[in-house]
């Protein structure tokens, strides 16, 4: 009976119970982090398009992000070392095509040490889907400053506040030759699952970048330990494309833009 | 793969002579024992296994995938995720490369992977002389990779050796479900001779699950399932019980794990180390010479030389150098007065052979040169000289 995994599972849909491993729940990640909500909406936009689990491979590094589908989701999982989720894939996609094979991982995971294979696999224009729940922070080891740590903020080993321009990683990754590619928060719901339903069934190197709160280790030391406030403030500092163009570059600044940047 | 455990097949080549390349023959080794996945990236000498194989893949087709990859670490990770799915996979480097490879190579361990790396090695440390043979990466190929394990590496001495260590690499990582590196040197990988190609080829495919059966454990080489067959995988590098799940905090399943991976090799040890044996049927050997590799080739002259003048000489070369052949190097250097190591590094296999034979004794060159006849016969002239005249002193005295 599903009434007793809804009982235990609170938040999840009876659309998308088959696709977990219910003994595993609850999920390790601390109160307030996106990355459940990240999961919800992965598993939601599968059962949108009525997969089957068994076709698919979901391949993860080494981070918070990397235990989103290892061991929660029933499907085949391979997760690899710190940084390499993408180069696993490439192999595996290459040699059974059948396989839909979805990479998931965090900022430092795919942007930093994995930098190289997600510009590559952006150039090969490979059939897989990448998504990168970016929460700007090494949750996992302390809080360490990554290549999206927006400037000024906080970490571990930026005391002082973060003095290196960070990455725009869907401008990066549309540059690097991607063909679907799209920015959106955990706190967009909706159109998140959307882009990730487009992202599963584009043809190509799919890349979605999801900004996801980490109250823990960003939150805490940048004065916002609030989940809720952390939440309030993704959805203040997105603005969608389409507002931008009519927006001035004073109004835009410190914005993060959501939205399709490729399609 | 449909047939698994060991099964004869025809040689992808004709059956016949062919004049190859070593690293050629390495290429040719693999696709006759049944690559259909190779992932690489470009580095000297090791490249002309790539060039190879991407051709004759192109020529064969049948589904085997060729991708030059961006660096080596994607080369041998794709080789894993492409292992995987269900593929025989392999790449080839030198040692730089095989540098950036240990980690995913101690991924592949952790999660019993079958994949073949080839090492050609050359002169280092670093990027040191690209077209220079050496043997330094004895100890890299050993201990390289974090933690503790066991794994298995094969020296070949010529080029035909090549062609059938290849293939015995791929049914070893098959039969054991773990990495096996080829350590060729420059010297073979560039040398270009016979390869007499038999008209069939024994190969290993990994066993598969027939129903649920724990794809990490119960048997000491649990079958490997496939992705995309609905078994619902769960891969992980961290240590994990049998069906995958991670168990990070648990002594008891590190410890189970950790021994398994090492023991699955240990209790084989028959089945997966040869060496050659040459001269050594005396009771008693004035000296013992113990190489592997190119330098085999010369040290196998300068024993025959030895022998001619009178000195009872004997040859064992270490096919598998990994293990170590501890058992044979025992019982011969136990009827050897002296034992000579001559190898292209400092002392990397000949500190291994001094576990079990404390007499032995190095001739060690890292020039980036090979090691010639003369040098090894010099070497074991002036060491039996040695030993003749302690003996001497000490009957005087």
């Amino acid at each position: 009976m599903i009434v007793r995994a809804n009982t235990q599972i609170q938040g999840l849909t009876e659309s998308i119970l088959s696709y977990i491993r219910p003994e595993v729940f609850p999920t390790p990640f601390c109160s307030g982090c996106g990355h459940g909500i990240l999961l919800g909406a992965i598993l939601r936009a599968i059962a949108d398009l009525g997969w089957d689990m068994d076709e698919m491979l979901f391949v993860s590094g080494i981070g918070c992000a990397a235990w989103i589908p290892s061991p929660h989701f029933a499907a085949d999982t391979l997760h690899v070392t710190h940084g390499r989720a993408i180069a696993f894939a490439t192999g595996a996609k290459l040699f059974n095509p059948a396989l839909k094979v979805v990479v998931i991982g965090g900022d430092g995971d795919l942007a930093s040490i994995g930098g190289n294979h997600l510009i590559h696999a952006a150039r090969r224009n490979l059939d897989l889907t990448a998504i990168c729940a970016n929460n700007y922070i090494y949750g996992m080891t302390g809080g360490q400053v990554t290549p999206t740590t927006p400037l000024g903020i906080r970490t571990a080993t930026t005391p002082q506040g973060n003095t290196e321009p960070p990455f725009d990683l869907c401008r990066l990754v549309a540059g690097a030759g991607a063909t679907y590619v799209a920015r959106y928060s955990v706190y967009h719901i909706r159109p998140l699952i959307r882009s990730i339903k487009k992202a599963l069934t584009h043809e190509g190197f799919a890349f979605v970048e999801v900004l996801s709160p980490c109250p823990t280790q960003y939150g805490r030391r940048n004065k916002l330990p609030q989940p809720g406030e952390m939440l309030w403030l993704m959805k203040e500092e997105c603005v969608s494309l389409q507002r931008a163009e009519s927006m001035g570059e004073e109004e835009l600044e410190g914005k993060m833009l959501i939205g399709e940047f490729v399609s | 793969m449909s047939e698994t455990g060991w099964i004869t097949v025809e040689s992808v080549l004709k059956p016949g002579r062919y004049f190859l390349q070593g690293d050629e023959a390495c290429a040719e080794g693999a696709i006759a024992a049944g690559c259909n996945y190779y992932g690489g990236y470009p580095i000297t000498p090791s490249s002309e296994v790539m060039e190879r194989i991407c051709n004759r893949f192109a020529e064969l087709g049948g589904g085997r995938v060729f991708i030059q990859m961006e660096d080596e670490i994607a080369s041998i990770a794709s080789c894993i995720g492409a292992s995987w799915a269900g593929a025989k996979a392999m790449t080839a480097t030198s040692g730089p490369g095989l540098s950036l490879m240990l980690e995913n190579l101690g991924y592949a361990i952790m999660t019993e992977t079958p994949v073949v790396v080839v090492d050609v090695q050359r002169a280092g440390p670093s990027t040191g002389q690209a077209t220079r043979p050496a043997q330094g990466d004895v100890m890299q190929a050993r201990w390289g990779a974090s933690g503790d394990y066991q794994i298995i590496a094969l020296s070949p001495w010529s080029v035909e050796e090549v062609y059938s260590q290849t293939i015995r690499a791929f049914n070893l990582a098959e039969r054991f479900r773990l990495p096996v590196i080829l350590l060729t040197e420059e010297a073979v990988g560039h040398l270009r001779e016979n390869v007499d190609v038999p008209a069939e080829t024994r190969i290993y495919n990994r066993l598969r699950p027939k129903d649920r059966e724990p794809p990490f454990g119960q048997a000491e080489v649990p079958p490997m399932p496939a992705f995309g067959q609905g078994h619902k995988l769960l891969v992980t590098g961290s240590t994990h019980d049998e069906w995958g799940y991670r168990r990070t905090s648990s002594a008891q399943a590190q410890e189970k794990l950790a021994d398994r991976l090492s023991t699955k090799v240990t209790n084989h040890l028959d089945e997966i180390i040869e060496v050659e044996e040459r001269f050594c049927d005396e009771d008693e050997l004035d000296i013992l010479v113990i190489a592997f590799g190119f330098t085999a080739r010369s040290a196998w002259r300068a024993v025959k030389v030895a022998r001619q003048e009178g000195t009872r000489a004997g040859f064992l070369r270490l096919k598998t150098i990994w293990p170590f052949p501890e058992e044979a190097v025992r019982q011969l250097a136990l009827r050897s007065r002296a034992v000579l190591v001559p190898e292209m590094n400092r002392g990397q296999v000949l500190r291994e052979v001094q576990r079990v034979a404390p007499q032995a004794q190095g001739y060690n060159k890292t020039d980036g040169e090979v090691i010639v006849p003369q040098e090894i016969w010099q070497a074991m002239r002036h060491y039996c000289t040695t030993l003749r005249y302690r003996r001497h002193r000490q009957e005087v005295m």
